[in-house]
């Protein structure tokens, strides 16, 4: 079911390369109209849009759950097929920044959208006869990306608490799955007498893991905010460049936000769903400038703050006092070490960096990653390790896992919702296999965060735990 | 050599399950058909358990007759005891069972064969099958086209399509502990050549084992120490042809006993004398119905375990005993049966054994049945690499449909999961590696909730009546009883009840809460207290509408069936609906036969040789093959949009 979804409605922040802070949500789908005009009202509070006609734009603003004002908007309505998909597509434009945006999406997610896959727009596009036949492989090839991707993010294949919950969730759900069906299947020789109260007190205690899974995401900082990034090192080992290059990616949603300090700019890159602000710092070396003194002071205050340290270091040069200042400001953050400058001949080698970090970073040695701002290179296995280090959607702080990727979060809202309909109809007193519908519904929507297939674990399951048969 | 030589349209081999279907559905489409057995006594034989249908082999029997088949009629004639199971379930998950008369089965559905006008029945093994090569037409690959069939005796038949059919036959060998026979089940002929003339034809094969309980003398046994399990009081029949009350009738008991610790020391202490402990069976056997040595290893915390007792007909002695099939030796089996309540005398007719044979993995084949590499060619059955009398029926239904289909120039029968159990049967087998015999079960099922036992003739009907094997005046009960449910559900949902007296009343005598405002019947109805029959006392216009409608004060049971369920789990089956939507989407889009998948770019190396191997027919298709992401689906149908 998962691989047609093209009647359904999508929506995501369109990516527009702008300093003026305006974004665009683009919903896309039969009922994107709708959607926007559930969360959307005219100054007067009028609801407007559906009525709407093609290729209007209309003032007004988005509220949220409880009614307050998120954001001042100008969305336009465009009726298939005279769009970009050629499908109904609404546009929110809003001016509240980045952390608005998200907030925006949010809404718009919670009113029946679904998170767009990259490349999804297009796809459609090109599947509505809106883009010509050229453009097709370039659609395959973006699709293909992001399937290498998820294969290679996804939780499943990394170790951590989130991924570890989810499992534990999962064969729960598919062991009661697995026991409803090899009653039906087998009912002289297993008996469901008395199960479904049983059942009741087990969705009842899911459920509410899933809800405090799905509160922690709420409440998360990170999921709001993204990663707080700091890039450190030494002056002209390519801090700036490294900004710029990440900058530069095309597949980086890119807009800029003004820090709490005015001197210091924060930049926000999306990386496939997680967003990091970056804040570029001045370069750390022992001075005696009272103005560069005070930037390197800050520098440590960010460091100090940050989610994540990206250390560069120059390896064409020898390491030094500076180095070692810089390295212990890593602690036991979440670091990367970039050997930039590997295009030249480098003086410091990866055996030598690890060693150093042994010695002084205080903590795990972070990983290395060998770059060349200059070319280019290397970057890809940076966003390979951050990923690494963020998108199995968890940071843990204090122990608590929280839910990081709004995917997982969407994932989990529908695991909530299958569950809550699995107690419904046991307190209706439906037969028993009615329960085994929204149960396998809430197992395969757990899998979405894992990565893992559905395919036949429920007769797996009912062959290796139950006896059945003549 | 003077040779027999013969002309025939179309050679179905193998007389059981499969092969009786596939037989008489060609035969019945006018096309002169040949059906080959080793012996014209076991056809349609039932060589392991006495019984037809349960959870979901009835659904199976149900579809098969709502398309023409034969099985359902056949056990409404020979049955002996019948069950609803799940009846204290949902709609979607009650299945008939019967017990049969084993020999009055067979004799029966014999009967049906030599009766049956274009249909020969002929015994003899058949050996070879006769193909030539046929360059491609329009996919440009070169495939082999079926000629004909050649027997033991030399005797050959020239024929358009060929089905195979051969159950447990080929290659069989039969294990009672060290105890090995070369021989089919029951002692009958093994068919031990044609595996070699497919192995030739590029066909691959592989070895699945079974096995079967014993079988014990009535007189020997105490049904005292046993519980004994009756039928249902009113009967339901299997064919939708079938009047209800023709069928009612005495039936039989069967007996539920149990084993005990002892029971399985005795197994444990013997288990290097079994024949698939020791390593001598290499067949991969099923695990949904284990052999009781199986059930005692793999769950060795459960203290007993269910033995059924069943007759296996009216003029037999022998019972049959379910839950402990074996191929331990046989004076092991006779200690361990001795063990269990009311069997400690018992005597053995039969031993129990496991028997092995040559079979496919059916992702050879198209979901028409018929072979990708050879035209012409289809095959059914537990050659398939199924089990179970009704998952064989079915196949052979289809194959035998197909085969028919493709003689006449006619569009195939493709049933897909959102519409059949048969659907989801056949795409299972040739989709899925499976890897050991496939037995339908309800939850392979992902849209059970609409592919109801009882609603498999509105589901079914109107497609056997296109092919041909469904009767004008079937197809007319047919479309009069839909429009009737409609009509009912209609005004159901129309005639509103006020909060007047009466009705407050009549909810209280019930258990129901009153009502605050006006309300429909339908959504009375909806209430899990009340139902139809219940609603009778407050529902004033029924009869007269009745009465208007079908001519009678009520409308007929299977009527009243369909509006209660239709109602009461309406937003179930929407639900179920608006997924279906979906599902067929991708069952729509077809991928054609010679597609090149090397010539796709971006496909991930795994789903490349995965699709190179199965070539799916539709990106549905190609989406349950394991190992094809959703990713590697969109990139499929995004090259296939633009070269078209």
């Amino acid at each position: 079911m998962e691989i047609d979804r093209n009647t359904d409605t999508i929506a995501a922040v369109a990516t527009a390369l702008s300093d003026s802070g305006i974004g665009i949500i683009r919903i896309s789908g039969r009922d994107s109209i709708a959607v926007a005009d559930s969360v959307f009202q005219t100054k007067s509070g009028r609801k407007i849009l559906l009525d709407a006609e093609s290729h209007t734009i209309h003032y007004g603003f988005i509220k949220d759950t409880s009614g307050e004002i998120l954001d001042e908007v100008m969305v336009s309505v465009m009726r298939a097929p005279k769009s970009y998909t050629a499908e109904n597509v609404a546009e929110i434009n809003c001016h509240g920044g980045v952390l608005m945006m998200r907030k925006i999406l949010q809404r718009v997610l919670e009113a029946g959208a679904r998170m767009a896959e990259p490349g999804e727009f297009t796809k459609r596009a090109f599947l509505n006869g809106r883009i010509d036949l050229s453009k097709a492989e370039a659609v395959m090839d973006i699709i293909h990306s992001q399937n290498e991707f998820a294969l290679a993010s996804s939780v499943g294949q990394l170790r951590g608490k989130l991924s570890e919950q989810i499992k534990e969730l999962r064969g729960e759900i598919l062991y009661e799955t697995a026991f409803i069906e090899s009653a039906l299947d087998d009912p002289e020789h297993i008996s469901l007498e008395g199960y479904p109260e049983k059942l009741l007190g087990r969705v009842e205690s899911l459920l509410e893991r899933v809800n405090r899974l799905i509160q922690t995401a709420d409440s998360g900082r990170i999921l709001k905010e993204g990663i707080r990034t700091v890039i450190i090192g030494k002056p002209n080992a390519g801090k700036s460049s490294l900004l710029n290059v990440l900058l530069g990616e095309e597949r980086a949603i890119v807009t800029e936000i003004a820090g709490t300090t005015r001197d210091v700019l924060e930049e926000y890159i999306s990386l496939h769903g997680i967003g990091l602000r970056v804040t570029d710092t001045a370069g750390i070396r022992d001075t005696e400038d009272r103005i560069e003194r005070m930037g390197v002071e800050k520098a440590r205050e960010y460091a100090q703050k940050a989610d994540l340290i990206l250390y560069v270091v120059d390896a064409s040069l020898p390491l030094d006092g500076d180095d070692v200042e810089s390295m212990s400001l890593i602690g036991d953050h979440r670091a990367v070490i970039l050997l930039n400058k590997s295009d030249l001949e480098s003086v410091v080698s990866e055996e030598e960096i690890r060693k150093f970090a042994a010695e002084h970073a205080g903590g795990p040695i972070p990983d290395i990653v060998k770059t060349s701002m200059r070319e280019g290179s290397g970057i890809e296995e940076l966003e390979r390790v951050i990923r690494n280090l963020f998108f199995q959607g968890e940071i843990s702080s204090n122990g608590e896992v929280v839910i990081t990727n709004i995917r997982h979060k969407e994932a989990l809202q529908r695991v909530s919702k299958s569950l809550t309909l699995v107690k419904k109809s046991i307190e209706d007193g439906m037969g028993e296999d009615f329960y085994s519908i929204d149960l396998m519904d809430a197992y395969r929507e757990l899998g979405r965060i894992t990565g893992e297939q559905v395919e036949d674990d429920l007769v797996e399951e009912i062959f290796s735990k139950f006896c059945m048969g003549k | 050599m003077p040779e027999i030589r013969e002309k025939v349209d179309v050679c179905v081999i193998g007389a059981g399950h499969a092969g009786c279907e596939a037989a008489l559905a060609c035969a019945r489409l006018g096309l002169e058909t040949v059906i080959f057995t080793v012996s014209v006594d076991s056809i349609a034989l039932m060589p392991c358990n006495p019984n037809v249908g349960g959870s979901s082999k009835g659904h199976l029997v149900r579809e098969l007759d709502a398309l023409g088949g034969e099985m359902g009629k056949n056990i409404d004639k020979t049955f002996i005891q019948s069950k609803m199971l799940n009846v204290s379930k949902g709609p979607a998950v009650h299945s008939l069972r019967a017990q049969a008369d084993k020999a009055e089965y067979s004799r029966a559905m014999r009967k049906v064969l030599e009766n049956q006008e274009h249909l020969v029945i002929k015994q003899s093994e058949v050996c070879e099958l006769l193909w030539e090569w046929q360059e491609g037409e329009d996919s440009g690959r070169d495939r082999k086209k079926i000629t004909g069939v050649k027997t033991y005796t030399g005797a050959v038949y020239e024929c358009k399509a060929a089905i195979l059919c051969t159950g447990t036959y080929l290659k069989a060998r039969c294990l009672c502990g060290e105890a090995i026979t070369y021989t089919g089940p029951n002692g009958l002929q093994a068919a031990t050549h044609l595996s070699d003339s497919l192995r030739e034809m590029g066909i691959q094969l592989r070895r699945f084992k079974t096995g079967t309980p014993a079988r014990m003398d009535r007189r020997s046994l105490d049904f005292s120490r046993m519980e004994e399990q009756f039928g249902d009081e009113r009967i339901v029949p299997f064919s939708f042809s079938t009047d209800p009350e023709s069928i009612q009738k005495e039936q039989v008991s069967c007996w539920l006993t149990y084993t005990n610790e002892r029971t399985h020391e005795i197994i444990r202490a013997n288990l290097d004398r079994s024949p698939i402990y020791a390593g001598i069976i290499e067949g991969t056997g099923p695990r949904y119905c284990p052999s009781i040595e199986d059930k005692v290893v793999k769950f060795a915390d459960k203290e007993r375990h269910q033995v059924f007792i069943e007759p296996e007909g009216l003029h037999t002695n022998e019972m049959y005993v379910s839950g402990m099939s074996s191929s331990l030796p046989e004076d092991v089996q006779l200690a361990m049966y001795r063990t269990v309540p009311g069997l400690e005398n018992c005597r053995i007719v039969r031993n129990a054994y496991a028997i092995e044979y040559d079979c496919i993995n059916a992702k050879q084949l198209y979901p028409t049945l018929e072979f990708k590499a050879v035209k012409g060619l289809f095959s059914g059955g537990q050659f398939n690499g199924s089990s179970g009398y009704e998952e064989a029926a079915c196949q052979g239904l289809v194959a035998g449909i197909n085969a028919a289909m493709w003689i006449l120039g006619r569009e195939p029968l493709l049933l897909d999961r959102s519409e059949s159990y048969i659907g989801v049967l056949i795409d299972d087998l040739v989709t899925k590696d499976n890897r050991e015999p496939y037995r339908m079960m309800t939850s392979r099922a992902e849209y059970r909730l609409l592919l109801r036992q009882d609603n498999a003739d509105l589901r079914l009907r109107e497609k056997g009546y296109r092919i041909g094997l469904i009767t004008e005046e079937q197809m007319e009960h047919l479309r009069k009883k839909e429009s009737w449910i409609q009509q009912e559900i209609a005004r159901l949902k129309s005639v509103r009840v006020g909060a007047n007296e009466t009705v407050q009343n009549f909810l209280e005598a019930h258990g129901s809460a009153p009502l605050k405002t006006a309300a429909s019947l339908a959504e009375l109805i909806c209430r899990p207290e009340l139902s139809y029959g219940i609603l009778g006392e407050i529902d004033e216009g029924r009869e007269a509408f009745a009465r208007s409608v079908c001519g009678s004060k009520d409308f007929p049971a299977e009527v009243i069936e369909q509006v209660e369920i239709e109602i009461k789990y309406e937003g179930y089956i929407e639900r179920q609906l608006r997924q279906v939507e979906q599902f067929k989407r991708m069952e729509k889009k077809k991928i054609p036969e010679d597609l090149d998948y090397d010539q796709v770019p971006s496909l991930r190396l795994e789903a490349r040789q995965k699709l190179k191997e199965f070539r799916p027919i539709s990106l549905g298709q190609a989406s349950r093959i394991s190992g094809v992401s959703p990713a590697d689906v969109s990139v499929l149908l995004i090259y296939l949009e633009s070269h078209k």
